[in-house]
């Protein structure tokens, strides 16, 4: 089984202060840590585990600047073989439209019999990337993917519904599957993968390498542009309880006693 | 006449809320842009559903095929790819749900309509689409503009907009004849399926103690046990937790998860990305604990407190056996 795994490099936002890039239009990345995206961390995994089972290939592909090498990186030592880059100033401003046209360039003409995508990105967080890809490749999809079987020219998926409901689909391959967390345990990647990972060529494509003219990409090639971002405004806001941590939590247990919790 | 689409969404013989939600939204555009607004049903033996719709739209289209019975993203494209092309809406809203995270950004590759997806408002600038979006876990909002179309689609977040009581519309319900022609081989729907229940049912709890990323590590979770116990209640978490398999499914509140509403719900190291919020948002009494002042959670609760849990926990968890003997 030949597997494409596409990655993002991402900025560590969950516990970290965000400030507004003075252009109004970004955030600054300067004192952000950057790492593989959740959701397609998991889809590396899946694909390994793939590879492990039934023999194959697995290829991770990104499009990002030289700092997404260590993301690269990272998927090489979990076990990929191959790694490819996609970097020109030009893709600067593309939104997920535009980045998966440079994927679909890519992609189509390497052999492959699943691309795995994770279901979204932690940053912009458009769950788009996986679906338009697998719409321009012409082959079928299936998003929020808990469990994959494989069959005999197909798989068999368990797909993540609301309320704690799940269904389960088959899909002809070649497929593209978008990957949900907790599908798998990423394992754990020892100092050694790192440094066999680190000897691994990664191949670096660029705007005419792909066979991409400057119109398609960037924001002219993009379905929507961004015109300012902004920190959400105060609809609600906690009382927030002062104090030592012994004086805070008896705030908080006389709270519950005047409510009679406790 | 210009139309402003909505798609119907239902599953396991129910519209789903968003549907509704979305027709209030569309209700409001429809009318600024001067549009019709038309609800689009698909699927099969859906009568019911259409007379439900045609008091919130101006005009209900409906395919019924048997192929369309249960969501299938392919059969849902062929056919919505038939309508938007003939009938050009202005718009076409889709739920940022399971569904429309499968349907919507191929039907809009294949139409060569521009997309936004996950949005928390949008509205028509003269002729501009504008939208809002949420970036950065929620920490973050992006005012985006699409590019200039005749025809946009737009996946909305659910539980954003509130659904109004229609005034009713008696709208025309019309029937159109099913465009697949085929079956559709590539893709199978074969079954739902839903986990085992456990042996605790977090959804009829009064006291919820939640925990989620801040917890850190499975060796810290007696911190937050201990808490749940002095306080009579059940341990719950937010996604990343079942996902490391430190809980089992049926803990995890949230979208995905169990809708819970109890008495008191007690926040631990989560940082309170949307999908968790609206499974707990409406109980009596929230009591956020992280060290993330700008963690989203914080807009959620009533009370909060900016600490490291670690030492909150167990303080709060002694005062209360205190209080208790």
């Amino acid at each position: 089984m030949n597997v494409i795994v596409c990655v993002k490099h991402v900025p560590e936002t969950a516990e970290a202060e965000i400030a507004i890039h003075e252009s109004g239009k970004r955030i600054k990345t300067e004192d952000l840590v950057f790492d593989i995206n959740e959701w397609d961390d998991y889809a590396v995994e899946e694909a390994v585990l793939l590879k492990e089972k039934l023999g194959g290939s697995v290829t991770a592909v990104t499009v990002g600047p030289e700092d997404a090498d260590s993301t690269l990186r990272k998927c090489l030592a979990r076990g990929a073989d191959r790694a490819i880059r996609l970097t020109d100033k030009a893709f600067e401003g593309s939104d997920s439209y535009a980045i998966t046209k440079i994927l679909y360039k890519t992609i189509k003409d390497l052999p492959f019999d699943l691309i795995l995508t994770g279901t979204q990105a932690s940053d912009d967080g458009c769950a788009q990337v996986g679906v338009v890809l697998a719409e321009l490749l012409g082959i079928p999809h299936v998003t929020m993917v808990k469990k994959v079987e494989t069959m005999e020219g197909l798989v068999k998926v368990n797909r993540e519904l609301e309320g704690g409901l799940g269904e389960v689909m088959e899909v002809k391959l070649p497929a593209l599957l978008a990957i949900q967390t907790g599908i798998n345990e990423p394992r754990y990647i020892s100092i050694m993968g790192i440094r066999k990972a680190m000897k691994k060529e990664i191949k670096v494509l660029s705007l005419r390498d792909v066979g991409l003219t400057e119109e398609e990409v960037g924001e002219s090639g993009s379905w929507i542009t961004v015109e300012k971002m902004f920190i959400p405004p105060v609809e609600k806001e906690a009382e927030i309880l002062t104090g030592g941590v012994d004086e805070i939590a008896t705030k908080i247990v006389e709270t519950l006693r005047a409510k009679g919790l406790i | 006449m210009k139309e402003l689409f909505v798609l119907a969404e239902h599953r396991q013989g129910e519209l789903r809320d968003i549907t509704f939600e979305m027709l209030t939204k569309g209700m409001e555009l429809s009318q600024k842009i001067n549009a019709d607004l038309t609800a689009v049903l698909l699927g099969h033996n859906i009568k019911e559903f259409a007379k439900k719709l045609a008091d919130h739209a101006k005009r209900v289209l409906i395919i019924d095929d048997a192929r369309l019975e249960n969501f299938n993203a392919e059969a849902y494209q062929r056919v919505l790819f038939h309508l938007i092309s003939e009938r050009k809406p202005s718009l076409t809203l889709i739920g940022h749900t399971a569904f429309g995270v499968d349907l919507a950004p191929s039907l809009a590759t294949e139409l060569n309509l521009p997309l936004a997806t996950d949005c928390i408002d949008l509205d028509f600038e003269g002729e501009k689409l504008v939208v809002i979006r949420q970036v950065y876990g929620g920490k973050v909002n992006v005012k985006a503009s699409l590019r200039k179309s005749e025809s946009y689609i737009v996946t909305l977040r659910p539980a954003t907009f509130e659904a109004q009581e229609p005034k009713p519309q008696d709208g025309d319900i019309v029937k159109i004849a099913s465009p697949l022609s085929e079956d559709i081989t590539c893709k199978r729907f074969i079954e739902y399926f839903q986990p085992p229940a456990g042996e605790v049912d977090i959804t009829k709890a009064d006291i919820i103690v939640a925990i989620g990323r801040g917890i850190k590590d499975a060796n810290n979770m007696p911190v937050v046990e201990k808490l749940a116990e002095a306080l009579g209640g059940v341990l719950a978490c937010s996604r990343p937790i079942v996902d490391k398999g430190w809980l089992p499914n049926d803990r995890q509140v949230g979208t995905s998860g169990k809708i819970v509403k109890p008495k008191l719900y007690i926040a631990i190291g989560i940082s309170g990305q949307f999908q968790h919020i609206s499974g707990m948002k409406n109980s009596d009494l929230i009591v956020a604990i992280n060290k993330d002042s700008k963690a989203p959670i914080f807009r959620a609760a009533d009370y909060g407190v900016v600490e490291d849990l670690f030492k909150v926990v167990p303080s709060l968890t002694n005062k209360i056996l205190e209080e208790k003997h």
